[in-house]
């Protein structure tokens, strides 16, 4: 049939087989030249060559990935089924969270306070005993288990209410930004056990490896490239499937998808639980980079810049959003380093210009470029662009 | 199809696919419908007419789940309550409906349109995993003939015109195969030709589908040479045919003014 | 007795007239006191108490005390502290220091019991019948505390001659807790009892469950007692009622204070995202604008008319209105007039545009909170009974966002204006071709909502530190508040506010701020899920679109 004009659906995984969407190949090609060259050029170039990947910038770039990660997972539901989520900062929080009880607890007995169980900040809150909710953190597995479950769990609990009684658009927005206002203020407080106002901080080390050391910073830094190329080909498993265009059926026209006989709000929940998943893995890999995760991380302001991130590099494109937060991360860092008083300028003028005059964001835009410079060149309308972002 | 539960009610007419008894919905004190009924039997085809804010979307969306109306009875193929029932469920028991607004999915091509609006399970582990196998794609093309849009298969949706996308919007019913099909101005914004296309299309379906539509144009409910309902003020206010309404006394004084 | 009191008086109104050689009358009429002979002292002690000088009382006191001495080298009247070398000595009657002298240099001025007697009686009528209401008035609330049996016959007198409501409520209170300890009867004890169960005060209660105490602990009780008993654990039950009641009272107060102020952020964002459907993020930074221009008027009046400093706070008001208005008619015309129809795009550019309006503050102004001194008229409070003082800034700022929700109404209910904005919202293309400047409208509107947030920026300087922070600290708690109540409608807004504010005063007991924030977080995010349009939804098919 006319199948070259257009994509039957041969299922999910037959679409990932064949081919990625546009540039999704270089994009993981990019991701393992990454993996390979950046721990080859630390650990076997001097450290006066030009090529030489300090440590210290390893774990910044590690960093940016599990941002990058995190704008991956907004992404996932911001871009295609239309959710905009102004507390994402809370499921990568909690992922990290669920990291930080394991590296605590791995402290053990050479906290300053030298107590074989309780970290030092319940030490010093006169506490005798251990939380119930803290037991099991000594176990690696366990540890990971958490930090899927508990913002996957999160999000079940929040989008089944949210999404059945249909509380949608900026609603939605306000709300979840609500929800990591009270998770902020929840564990500012020190009865909550973690740490309150510091956080959890003073990690050792991971699996017995110490956190100081080179080669633990790369492990780390390859983690995390991992995690983000299989977070990458989950969102491309989900987006390409079936699926997928019933998520952008309900962004574009949700009465008409239910009108469809789907149920908009179950879509809306497993896709909000999968990217909340993904963002607690983005945090559960950035708390053993940075070494410390304290309740800012929580606040609104976090998690809306995540959404500029996405907005930059381009909603509904997925790579675009990691190339977003590459960006916009690395300008903060040049910026609040060698001009600190221009950087909030710089990124609030972000906001407005990517709205106004990039509302595709980078790759969406150059991609409108590419379409039409090729049709100029073939001379042909005939061809159905990549799935144009839409604005509501 | 589906389970049908049975309601026993006296009053109840077991033959007919649609049946409204007794339906009102007020929002904010306004009476949107007002103690309305009227049974479609299957097979037919009906014609609901009406001046501006008649009740005619309101009643559409009490038949789809989309408002719950205050009191009264909607029942589907006899026995089935839909007042129990979200829009998914309804849309799965087999009642299709075009909106007013021509509404299809404009990012995605009119193809995959078609696709998502397949008959079929419709949860979401199964759609994750979801391939279309040959009968399927042969069904969507069968449609896009139908629909005269073969030649836009892998158009955006967004990209037609607003005629194509109306008719975009009607095939996008009939992949659903429903039993019942509710078309809300269906020739709204289209040009004469798409107008008697459209008709002879609506025909087509009804030999095989119920169908209700609601439509403004009077050349156009003639052509359809169905039964007509006239709605007022949230209740019906004649019924029969077009010449017959036409010439009833209320109807005039709807129209036209006192 | 009578012709003392009148010649007391008598001497009160002289006094009135000599105010000025009040200083040299007490310390003449204390002259007496050196005297060896009683006779004499007890008419200056009579004399002192007639200047009904603020410091009389004071000097009775330290005399019926016998910490009052003369000092031996000119007759001077001191009270002593005992210091590491011997005595520091205080003058009196000008409270002038002496310096240091050894105890032999001071000698003490001996009192006999029938001075003891008399000074009492003296004193206390002495500032019962001061000429100041207020001082009568903590006269009688010193007497209600101490309770000394000898007051009882003064304390009579006074209330008799007391004419201001309130001091002769505190006074009959007074004499009441005096009888009800010191009565020889149980009929005048019941008696006081009756007076007693009316009063809302913590001492009372505290007085009454003490005799309640001591009277169920008596071994055998007399029928009498056992009366007595009952009625005061009746009174006191009665008490107790009335003191939660007051509580209730003040949690209710505090909850419209604080709503008060939620009302006053939220309202113009009731305006912009009710009316308009625009999110503004930025909405804060409108509020943190009204404050720095109350800031900014308050310098340039402290600097340029500091006469008319007490009233700078009046004219930040239209300041912060036009300031903080013009802003945001800027913000409309620049930036969200595209963005229409675009609602989540909106939000994102208001968050980038609150950034850049706070860093620019800072730039400005500093990151440091910048102080806006309260006018003398708005401190203090305005004390109801003993358990209740309400502060005259939160009354202020309850009336303030009244009047300024009031005349939010009036402007969208009476205008033309008004009339315009509420067709633009109902139907834009058919206000349009009536002929009404829709942009213009859009903008008037979104610089309306803004002039109002500035406004509200005013009233948090009063109570908030002023810093370039201080409108992200009420953004959530705003946008709360709107959805909370239904959006596109000012009375939801108020409702919204009140009973967020009435339910966070009354959760702080139990939970503790933080804690009953959060609460009240949770309980609007499950509350939209019921009504996804909040308290005053429109329903219908207009809501749709």
């Amino acid at each position: 049939m006319a199948d070259a004009m257009y994509k039957t659906n041969k299922g999910p995984f037959v679409s990932l087989m064949t081919g990625l969407p546009g540039g999704g190949k270089t994009f993981l090609g990019i991701l393992l030249v990454a993996a390979l060259l950046v721990p080859l050029s630390n650990l076997l170039l001097p450290a006066s060559s030009p090529f030489h990947v300090p440590t210290y910038l390893v774990s910044l770039m590690g960093k940016y990935v599990c941002f990058a990660l995190l704008a991956l997972s907004v992404d996932l539901i911001w871009g295609f089924a239309g959710i905009l989520s102004l507390g994402h900062g809370a499921f990568f929080a909690l992922g990290g969270y669920s990291m930080g009880m394991y590296l605590m607890r791995q402290i053990g007995d050479r906290g300053v306070y030298g107590h074989p169980i309780l970290p030092d900040f319940m030490v010093f809150l006169n506490w005798t005993e251990l939380p119930w909710y803290w037991y099991g953190f000594d176990m690696f597995p366990f540890a990971i288990l958490m930090v899927m479950l508990v913002p996957g769990v999160l999000a079940f609990v929040f989008g089944w209410f949210a999404f059945r009684s249909r509380v949608t658009g900026v609603y939605l927005s306000i709300i979840t930004q609500a929800m990591t206002y009270a998770l902020l203020l929840a564990f500012f407080r020190n009865d909550m056990g973690f740490g309150g106002n510091n956080g959890l901080t003073d990690f050792k080390d991971i699996l017995g490896f110490d956190l100081q050391a080179t080669g633990t910073r790369l492990g780390l830094f390859v983690a995390s490239l991992i995690a983000l190329a299989l977070g990458y080909l989950v969102c491309c498993f989900i987006t390409q499937s079936k699926l997928g265009r019933v998520l952008i059926a309900i962004r574009d026209a949700e009465s008409r998808t239910r009108f469809s006989g789907y149920r908009v709000e179950y879509y809306k929940l497993f896709v909000f639980v999968v990217s909340a998943v993904l963002a607690g893995i983005a945090g559960a890999l950035y708390v053993p980079q940075v070494g410390i995760i304290n309740p800012s991380e929580f606040s609104p302001a976090n998690s809306i810049e995540v959404v500029i991130w996405v907005a930059v590099g381009g909603r509904g494109t997925l790579w675009g959003a990691v190339l977003g937060a590459f960006l916009v991360n690395w300008g903060k860092s040049y910026f609040t380093g060698s001009f600190p008083e221009a950087w909030l300028y710089m990124l609030g003028g972000l906001f407005v210009f990517t709205t106004l005059f990039l509302p595709k964001g980078i790759v969406g835009t150059s991609g409108t470029w590419i379409e039409k410079f090729k049709e100029r060149r073939r001379g042909s309308p005939e061809l159905a662009p990549a799935a144009a972002v839409k604005e509501e | 199809m589906m389970s049908t539960q049975v309601k026993e009610s006296k009053k109840q007419d077991l033959t007919s696919i649609l049946y409204l008894d007794g339906v009102s919905v007020s929002f904010d004190g306004f009476k949107a419908l007002n103690n309305l009924s009227f049974v479609v039997e299957p097979g037919e085809m009906r014609a609901i007419i009406g001046p501006n804010g008649a009740g005619k979307t309101t009643m559409m969306d009490v038949i789809t789940g989309k408002t719950k109306p205050d009191t009264g009875e909607v029942f589907f193929k006899g026995g089935i309550d839909l007042t129990k029932h979200d829009e998914a469920f309804i849309a799965n028991l087999g009642i299709g409906r075009k909106f007013q607004k021509p509404t299809v999915f404009e990012s995605q091509t009119v193809f995959h349109n078609l696709e998502l609006s397949l008959k079929g399970e419709k949860g979401v582990m199964t759609t994750l995993f979801a391939a279309l196998n040959d009968a399927e794609v042969a069904r969507i093309m069968e449609i896009l003939g139908v629909i005269r849009l073969t030649e836009k298969a892998g158009d955006l949706a967004g990209s037609l015109s607003h005629g194509q996308k109306q008719w975009l919007e009607i095939g996008m019913l009939l992949m659903q195969d429903p039993d019942l099909l509710l078309v809300d101005e269906p020739v709204a914004g289209m040009t004469d030709a798409e107008t008697e296309q459209t008709a002879d299309l609506l025909r087509d379906i009804s030999k095989t589908h119920s169908v209700v539509v609601v439509e403004h144009d009077m050349e156009f409910v003639r052509a359809l040479n169905s039964k007509v309902t006239v709605l007022h003020e949230g209740s019906v206010l004649a019924e029969g045919s077009l010449d017959t309404v036409q010439n009833n006394q209320r109807v005039i004084e709807v129209y036209l003014g006192r | 007795m009578r012709i003392t009191i009148k010649t007391i008086i008598a001497a009160l109104m002289y006094l009135l007239a000599t105010q000025a050689t009040a200083y040299a009358d007490l310390a003449d009429a204390a002259k007496g006191l050196l005297s060896k002979s009683y006779n004499e002292k007890i008419a200056a002690t009579e004399a002192i108490a007639a200047t009904g000088d603020a410091q009389a009382a004071l000097l009775l006191e330290t005399l019926l005390s016998g910490d009052l001495y003369a000092t031996k080298s000119d007759d001077r009247l001191v009270y002593r502290e005992k210091t590491g070398g011997g005595y520091q000595i205080r003058d009196i009657v000008t409270d002038e220091d002496l310096g240091v002298v050894k105890s032999g240099d001071i000698i003490k001025i001996r009192i006999n019991n029938r001075m003891r007697g008399l000074i009492k009686d003296l004193l206390g009528r002495l500032t019962l019948l001061n000429e100041d209401p207020a001082l009568r008035l903590k006269a009688a609330n010193s007497v209600f505390k101490s309770r000394p049996k000898e007051m009882i016959v003064p304390l009579t007198d006074a209330l008799a001659a007391e004419e201001d409501a309130s001091v002769a409520a505190a006074m009959r209170r007074a004499l009441a807790a005096l009888n009800f300890v010191h009565g020889d009867t149980t009929e005048v004890q019941a008696d006081a009892l009756l007076i007693l169960e009316e009063q809302a005060n913590p001492d009372v209660r505290s007085l009454l469950s003490a005799e309640a105490n001591r009277l169920a602990a008596i071994q055998d009780p007399s029928p009498e007692i056992q009366v007595l008993a009952t009625a005061v654990s009746k009174a006191l039950a009665k008490v107790e009622e009335k003191l939660e009641m007051l509580g209730l009272v003040e949690n209710v107060f505090q909850g419209i204070s604080l709503g008060s102020v939620l009302l006053l952020a939220a309202i113009g964002l009731a305006i912009t995202f009710g009316v308009m459907g625009v999110i503004n993020m930025a909405h804060g930074e409108m509020v943190m604008i009204g404050a720095y221009t109350t800031y900014v008027v308050q310098e340039l009046c402290r600097n340029f008319a500091p006469d008319l400093l007490v009233y700078s706070l009046i004219a930040a008001i239209p300041a912060a209105f036009i300031v903080a208005g013009l802003c945001g008619i800027a913000i409309e015309r620049s930036i969200i007039r595209f963005l229409y129809g675009r609602p989540l795009e909106t939000l994102l550019a208001t968050w980038g545009l609150s950034l850049i309006l706070q860093q620019f503050v800072r730039t400005i102004f500093g990151p440091t909170n910048k102080e806006v001194s309260s006018p003398e008229w708005l401190s203090g409070a305005w004390e109801i009974t003993g358990g209740l003082a309400l502060t005259y800034n939160r009354i202020a700022i309850i009336l303030f966002a009244a009047a300024v929700l009031f005349m939010l109404m009036l402007v969208l209910r009476k205008t033309s204006f008004g009339l315009q904005m509420r067709a633009v919202t109902q139907n834009r293309k058919m206000a349009a071709s009536m002929g009404i400047r829709t942009g213009w409208v859009d903008a008037m509107t979104f610089g309306l909502g803004s002039g109002v947030a500035g406004m509200a920026g005013v009233a948090l300087s009063q109570i908030d530190n002023v810093s370039p922070n201080l409108g992200q600290a009420y953004i959530v708690d705003s946008f709360m508040v709107v959805v909370f109540g239904g959006v596109g409608n000012l009375w939801g807004t108020l409702v919204g506010a009140l009973s967020l504010g009435v339910t966070n005063k009354f959760l702080e007991p139990y939970t503790g701020a933080v804690l009953a924030k959060i609460c009240i977080l949770i309980f609007i995010i499950l509350f939209i899920q019921k009504r996804p349009r909040g308290l005053f939804a429109l329903k219908g098919r207009a809501v749709e679109n």
